[in-house]
C-alpha cells in the first residue's frame, strides 16, 4: 500500500467512525443536555451507560429481539436516573458527589448482573447500509449507519425545536436559569429537575444500548472507559445546544475511532497513546472554552458546575 | 437530657454514617436475597473476611493503606472547596515513576533508594493533581471533569509505557516493567503480614489532619474551602491555597502508587488499575473529608474490599459485589445528609438575659 492509500484508509475509517463511535457520544450528551438545562448535572451518566448497555445486551439476548433490549436499555437508564433525581432533590446533597456515587452503583450492578452476559452473542441493531452505491469495500463499511443514529439526530431535531418553542421546553429552561421564577409561577422545580433527569437517563440509556448491541456489540466490563463523563464535558462544549452536540459527538466519535483505524493499516505502536486522544481532546477544548472571569454563554444560571 | 450543640454535632457525625453503612448492608442483603443466596450468610462472611480473625485483620489493613492515600487525594482538596475525583490517575503515575526511576539511574539499594523512589512517586502525583487545581484556579475548567479526564489519560500513559518503551521481555503473560532490586523493595512490619505503608498511610493522615485543624495554612485553607469571597476580603492567597492543597492531595495518591508497587507488586503492571483511587473517593466522603476519621473508614473499606474475595469463593457471586455494596454505601450515606441537623430534638433556645442590674438599681433606689 502506498502511503496515500494508507492515508485515505484511515481518513475514511475515522469518518465512518465518527458516526459509529460518535452515536452513544450524541445520545449520552443529549440526554445530559436535557438534566443540566433544567439545573442539575448528572455525572452519573457514566454508570447508566454501563448499566443499561449490560441491561439492554441482556434484554437482546433473553427476547432475541434487539429493540426489547434497546427499550430495556432505556427504561434501565431512565430508573438509574430517577434514583438521582430524587436523592438530589433532598435537601443538602450534592448532586455532583451524588453523580460519583451512581457512577460506582452503575458500575457495580452492570458488572454483577453481566457476568453471565460476557461469552454470548445477542441480536445486533440492523444498519443503514447508506454505501451501497460504492465499490470500495472501505467506504462501504464505513458508511453502514447504526439505526440509533439516525434516531439521535431526530432527537437532537425535537430537542433543539423543543427547548425553543414548547411550554415544556421554557419551563424546564426555566427551572435551570432561575428557580426563584419558575417557583414563584407555581412550578415544582424538583419535580421538573426530576422529570428532566429520568428522561435524560432514558436517552442516555440508548447510547448504552448502542455500546453493547451495536458497536463493539459485545458485553464487556471495559465497555464505556468514561465516554458518559465525556458526554458531560461536550455538553459545556456544546454550549447546552442540542445541534452543537451532534457535531461535537460526531467530533469525538472521530477522535475515538483513530486508534481503531491506525491499528487496521498496521500502524500498532502508541495504541494506547491514540486510544487517549478523546479524553486529551475533550481537556483540550475546555481548557480553551472555559474561562474564570465570565460564566459560559448559554449556560443555565443554575447550573452549579460552570459557576 | 440536654446535650450541648457541639456533643450533638459530634453524635450526629458518627451515627449519621453508621446508619448510612446499616441501611447499605440491609440493602446489599435485600440485593443478595433477590440473587437467590442467603443475605446472613454473605454478612457473616464479609464480617469474617475484613475482621473475623488476625488474618483477615491483617489483609484489610494492608488493604487499607492505599485507601487511606487516596482519600486524602479528595478530602485535602475538598477542604480548600474543590472536589477533585482523579486520584486514581495520580495513582497509577506515581507507581510508574517509582518503578521507572531504575531506568534512569541505579538507585542506591538500601533505605535512602527506596526513599527517593517514593519521592518521585509522590511529585509526579503531586504535579499531576496540582494540575488540576492550576486549570481550575486560571482556566475555570470544573475539577471533578478535569480530574477525571486526565485519570483517563494516566491510565493510558501507564499502559504505553509498561507495554511499550518500559517492558521488562522477560515479563511473558502479563507486560511488566523492570522488578525492582531487593534492596529498594518495602518490607513488612516484624512479625506481621503488613507492610510498612500502612505506617506511611496513618502517619499522612495524622500530620495532614494536625496541619489542617492547627496551624495557620491548614485554617486558611478551610476558609477559602468554606467560603471563596471571605477569604478574597481578608486577603488570602486563594489561587496558592487551592493549588497547594491539590497538590498535596496529589503526593498523597502518588505515594499510595508508590508503595503499591515497591511493597506489594514489585513492579508496575496493570494490576496497579484496580480502582483504588475510585475508592478512596468514597472513603473521604464517608470520613466528611476529615484525615483523621479517613483511617478508620479505610480500614473498614480495606475490609470489605478483603472480605470480597471470600465472598466471591464461598458463595459464587460475582467479584463486583463489593463495587454494590460500595454504591449502595455511596448513595446512602450522601442522602443521610438530608437527616443532618434534625436527628436530635432542637434545644430550647437559652432564656435571654433579663434586665438584671437595672432592678439592683433601683432597689438600691428605695
Amino acid at each position: 500500500m502506498s502511503t496515500t492509500e494508507i492515508f485515505l484508509n484511515v481518513l475514511i475509517a475515522v469518518l465512518g467512525g465518527a458516526i459509529r463511535v460518535g452515536t452513544p457520544f450524541l445520545l449520552v450528551s443529549l440526554g445530559e443536555c436535557i438534566t443540566e438545562k433544567s439545573g442539575r448535572i448528572n455525572l452519573g451518566l457514566e454508570g447508566v451507560l454501563v448499566f443499561s448497555a449490560m441491561a439492554g445486551f441482556g434484554g437482546a439476548y433473553l427476547s432475541g429481539n434487539v429493540w426489547v433490549g434497546v427499550l430495556l436499555a432505556g427504561g434501565c437508564g431512565a430508573l438509574l436516573s430517577l434514583l438521582h433525581g430524587l436523592v438530589c432533590s433532598l435537601p443538602r446533597v450534592n448532586d455532583i458527589a451524588t453523580g460519583i456515587a451512581l457512577m460506582l452503583l452503575g458500575s457495580g450492578l452492570a458488572f454483577y448482573l453481566g457476568k453471565p452476559l460476557i461469552q454470548p452473542q445477542a441480536p445486533q441493531i440492523p444498519s443503514l447500509d447508506l454505501g451501497a452505491w460504492s465499490g470500495s469495500p472501505q467506504i462501504r463499511s464505513a458508511l453502514q449507519i447504526n439505526m440509533l443514529f439516525p434516531i439521535g439526530v431526530a432527537l437532537a431535531a425535537l430537542l433543539a425545536w423543543g427547548f425553543k418553542a414548547t411550554r415544556f421546553g421554557l419551563v424546564l429552561r426555566m427551572a435551570g436559569d432561575s428557580s426563584d421564577a419558575a417557583r414563584a409561577l407555581g412550578y415544582s422545580v424538583n419535580g421538573i429537575r426530576i422529570a428532566a433527569t429520568c428522561a435524560g437517563g432514558f436517552i442516555a440509556g440508548l447510547g448504552g444500548a448502542s455500546l453493547s448491541l451495536y458497536y463493539p456489540g459485545s458485553w464487556n466490563e471495559g465497555l464505556s472507559s468514561g465516554q458518559g463523563l465525556i458526554a458531560v464535558a461536550l455538553v459545556i462544549f456544546a454550549r447546552w445546544s442540542p445541534w452543537r452536540c451532534l457535531g461535537a459527538a460526531l467530533l469525538f466519535g472521530g477522535a475515538g475511532a483513530l486508534g481503531p483505524a491506525l491499528q487496521s493499516v498496521g500502524i500498532s505502536s502508541g495504541y494506547y497513546l491514540f486510544n487517549a486522544v478523546p479524553y486529551v481532546l475533550t481537556l483540550a477544548i475546555l481548557i480553551w472554552t472555559c474561562s474564570p472571569t465570565r460564566s459560559l454563554k448559554g449556560a443555565p444560571m443554575e447550573l452549579g458546575v460552570t459557576r | 437530657m440536654a446535650l450541648s450543640t457541639r456533643t450533638q454535632e459530634t453524635l450526629e457525625a458518627i451515627a449519621l454514617p453508621v446508619l448510612a453503612m446499616t441501611g447499605a448492608l440491609l440493602l446489599f442483603g435485600a440485593f443478595i436475597w433477590a440473587g437467590g443466596k442467603s443475605p446472613v450468610d454473605a454478612w457473616a462472611l464479609l464480617f469474617k473476611g475484613a475482621f473475623g480473625d488476625w488474618f483477615s485483620w491483617q489483609n484489610s489493613l494492608q488493604r487499607a493503606a492505599p485507601l487511606m492515600l487516596t482519600a486524602l487525594c479528595v478530602a485535602i482538596p475538598a477542604r480548600a472547596g474543590l472536589i477533585v475525583i482523579g486520584g486514581e490517575g495520580a495513582l497509577v503515575l506515581g507507581g510508574l515513576a517509582c518503578a521507572g526511576l531504575p531506568y534512569l539511574f541505579a538507585p542506591p539499594a538500601n533505605a535512602f533508594g527506596t526513599a527517593m523512589l517514593l519521592l518521585a512517586a509522590a511529585l509526579t502525583g503531586a504535579v499531576w493533581i496540582a494540575l488540576v487545581g492550576a486549570l481550575r484556579q486560571w482556566r475555570g475548567v470544573n475539577e471533578t471533569i478535569s480530574s477525571l479526564l486526565l485519570a483517563y489519560t494516566a491510565v493510558a500513559l501507564f499502559k504505553h509505557f509498561v507495554e511499550g518503551p518500559m517492558r521488562d521481555p522477560a515479563s511473558l503473560n502479563k507486560p511488566s516493567t523492570r522488578t525492582l532490586g531487593d534492596g529498594l523493595l518495602i518490607g513488612g512490619i516484624a512479625g506481621t503480614d503488613i507492610h510498612w505503608g500502612l505506617v506511611f498511610g496513618i502517619a499522612a493522615c495524622v500530620l495532614l489532619g494536625l496541619w489542617l485543624f492547627f496551624t495557620t495554612s491548614g485554617f486558611a485553607t478551610r476558609i477559602v474551602g468554606g467560603n471563596t469571597r471571605a477569604a478574597l476580603l481578608v486577603g488570602l492567597p486563594g489561587a496558592r491555597l487551592m493549588v497547594g492543597a491539590c497538590a498535596i492531595g496529589g503526593a498523597c495518591a502518588g505515594l499510595a502508587g508508590g508503595i503499591e508497587v515497591a511493597a506489594v507488586h514489585t513492579n508496575a503492571n496493570a494490576s496497579l488499575i484496580a480502582g483504588l483511587g475510585y475508592t478512596g473517593i468514597l472513603v473521604s466522603f464517608v470520613a466528611r473529608h476529615n484525615p483523621w476519621a479517613v483511617i478508620p473508614v479505610a480500614v473498614l473499606f480495606g475490609g470489605f474490599g478483603a472480605a470480597g474475595s471470600l465472598l466471591q469463593r464461598r458463595m459464587d457471586v460475582p467479584d463486583a459485589s463489593v463495587m454494590v455494596l460500595q454504591g449502595f454505601a455511596f448513595l446512602l450515606i450522601l442522602a443521610s445528609e438530608a437527616l443532618r441537623g434534625k436527628l436530635f430534638a432542637p434545644r430550647a433556645p437559652k432564656p435571654a438575659p433579663t434586665a438584671q442590674p437595672t432592678r439592683v438599681v433601683t432597689e438600691a433606689a428605695t
